[in-house]
């Protein structure tokens, strides 16, 4: 009979221990440093080049040149950090915190400051 | 470090013939690939003897009949069910044929260029 | 001559991880025949090699699979620096190896819990899935991700690991080794364990090279054939033992898999000693042309990777012939002459992750 036991120590140390899960949501997870959470960009940097359109493997990021404005669909970004990793001014970084669920896609547009007026001569 | 592999091309009527060698020196069979060229399909046997890696390749039209090495490898028919699925190689004489049901795919031969 | 009835397995099954459908032939409670039926969750993903540049694919091939996600993105990564002609910084080389290593631990561990839950001890279950919990966190630690990394490049890979975290993980790796411990004892030595996988689903070793096994699979038929030995990523300078058994049947299996762990353990010990400092990766530019074969040592078995480039900057066929789709013929030699109970357990032991199978 002792040969079926083997699992008793486990079961017993189980019953007498804490659970190992959170109390989520009332308990908040501290996610680490490095995680791809959400991207996030410092505006004021950006060129409006494109090049972050071009390599979003999932085509989630649009680049408007002449209205001076980058918009992202969150629902369709993978968190893969490609476009940070391609920026030319490094002003895309990726956030801790993940996109919170929503029932509808959303679509998050963020508008640069227009361009200083040339003096005419 | 690097693996070399040994890749030589043959001709459609000598596959059986290598197969069977491959078979009497106890290898295993790794794996079947084909890829599309315009106007036909190359196709490359993978064999593995112990660490080494053995290919042999023919080239072939789009009509071309291709007789299946099931009966030598028991596995092939797997690879070349998807094969003919997916890129349209006429295989003949396979012991278990899905008839074009693997994968149940809508397009038909999505893979030929 | 007793009566023919066919009954059909799957794709929802309680025991399975991803849909497979089998069609059972039984003739009084033994099973006679089985036909496999695939395509429940295929994806087409070896078609987007058109739509998408060899740069972006990385982060295609990456999700074939969630629990052989590392290694399809290194072998694409090879595949494409043999085609270039480059070579991988040193550190970068270690690097790659020691997150292979901890894929392993955690695709191995995954699979403890689903075969001690398919005989309905969910109780081990939970055990084995909290112990793997400890290494996704280290990988969100690292790389960013628990279960996609997304951190090899063409070249090299993108993040560090610094000295602290590298023996920060091994101090993790010597306390989850002391528990390993005590819980591979119950696998191999508990009365129900054994009772269910002994003597059940035996494949001799010319079947074994016949059908092409690979893999565990393999290995537990006496074949010591193991693929990191050819030397790839940093393997080439660590020592390792090739872990095989020659009892043939479930059970040869299962401690072969269990062995492969205490290895990663070891393996994982050795790279971080000899790490060297360095460089992680080295940049590539320009369009790739020509082709390449690279086989790797999944947790599964062997996978092997094979690109063709012509010039441009879509590739012409990138293909990926995971250990799951040869293992299948494997599986049909073992389910003739069963018992229709032991079913389930003998999917199980081929390790099935049929979303690598189907792409």
């Amino acid at each position: 009979m002792a040969k079926g036991m083997k699992f008793t120590g486990f079961a017993l140390k189980n019953l007498f221990s804490k659970p190992a899960t959170y109390g989520y949501p009332f308990v908040k997870k501290d996610y680490k440093e490095r995680y791809r959470g959400r991207v996030a960009i410092d505006i004021d940097d950006c060129l409006f080049c494109g090049l972050c359109a071009r390599k979003c493997p999932s085509g989630a990021i649009t680049v408007d040149r002449a209205a001076r404005t980058w918009s992202i669909e969150r629902m369709g970004c993978v968190q893969c950090a490609n476009c940070v990793e391609g920026c030319p001014k490094k002003c895309l970084h990726m956030e801790n915190m993940y996109t919170e669920p929503e029932a509808n896609k959303v679509v998050d547009t963020i508008a640069g400051k227009p361009l200083p007026k040339k003096e005419e001569e | 470090m690097r693996e070399n592999y040994e890749l030589t091309v043959i001709d459609c009527s000598e596959l059986a013939g290598c197969a069977l060698n491959m078979r009497r020196e106890n290898a295993r069979l790794v794996q079947i690939c084909a890829v599309s060229i315009p106007d036909g399909y190359e196709l490359s046997y993978s064999f593995a003897k112990e660490y080494e890696f053995i290919n042999y390749r023919i080239v072939i039209n789009e009509n071309d009949k291709v007789v299946s090495i099931g009966d030598i490898y028991p596995g092939a028919v797997f690879y070349e069910n998807e094969m003919k699925e997916l890129f349209g190689v006429n295989i003949e004489s396979m012991y278990l044929d899905y008839n074009n049901k693997l994968y149940k795919i809508e397009t038909e031969t999505p893979f030929k260029k | 001559m007793g009566k023919r009835s066919v009954v059909p397995f799957g794709p929802q099954h309680p025991v399975l991880p991803e849909p497979i459908h089998l069609d059972l032939v039984l003739e009084d409670e033994k099973v006679v025949e089985a036909i496999p039926s695939i395509g429940f969750i295929h994806r087409g993903l070896e078609k987007l090699i058109e739509k998408r540049d060899y740069n972006d694919y990385m982060y295609v091939i990456e999700r074939i699979c969630g629990i052989c996600s590392y290694m399809h993105g290194m072998g694409y990564c090879e595949g494409l620096e043999r085609i270039f002609d480059v070579e991988v910084p040193d550190r970068g080389k270690y690097l790659r190896t020691i997150w292979c290593e901890m894929s392993r631990l955690h695709s191995h561990m995954l699979w403890l819990g689903l075969l001690a839950d398919a005989f309905g001890f969910e109780a081990l279950f939970y055990q084995c899935w909290r112990m793997r919990e400890k290494i996704l966190d280290m990988f969100e630690a690292s790389t960013g991700g628990r279960v996609i990394f997304s951190v090899n490049k063409i070249g090299g890979v993108l993040k560090d690991m610094d000295k602290n975290m590298l023996e920060s993980f091994v101090k993790e790796f010597d306390a989850m080794e002391e528990e390993l411990k005590r819980l591979s004892d119950v696998f191999l030595t508990d009365y129900t364990v054994t009772s269910r996988l002994k003597n059940v689903g035996i494949l001799s070793k010319e079947d074994a090279i016949l059908t092409g096994a690979v893999g565990p699979m393999m290995r537990a038929s006496g074949i010591a054939i193991d693929t990191r030995k050819l030397g790839y990523a940093a393997y080439g300078d660590i020592d390792f033992d090739i872990i095989t058994s020659n009892a043939c049947d479930s059970f040869a299996r299962c401690e072969v898999r269990i062995g492969e762990l205490f290895q990663s353990f070891n393996i994982i010990r050795q790279a971080v000693k000899q790490i060297p400092d360095g460089d992680i990766a080295v940049t590539v530019k320009g369009n790739p042309s020509g082709e390449a074969f690279v086989r790797l040592e999944q947790p599964r078995g062997e996978a092997i990777y094979y690109i063709k480039a012509n010039g441009t900057k879509n590739l012409d066929r990138a293909r990926v012939r995971t250990p799951t789709f040869t293992n299948l013929t494997p599986l049909v030699k073992i389910l003739q002459g069963c018992d229709y109970a032991d079913v389930p357990i003998l999917v199980l032991t081929i390790d099935p992750c049929i979303s690598c199978t189907e792409r």
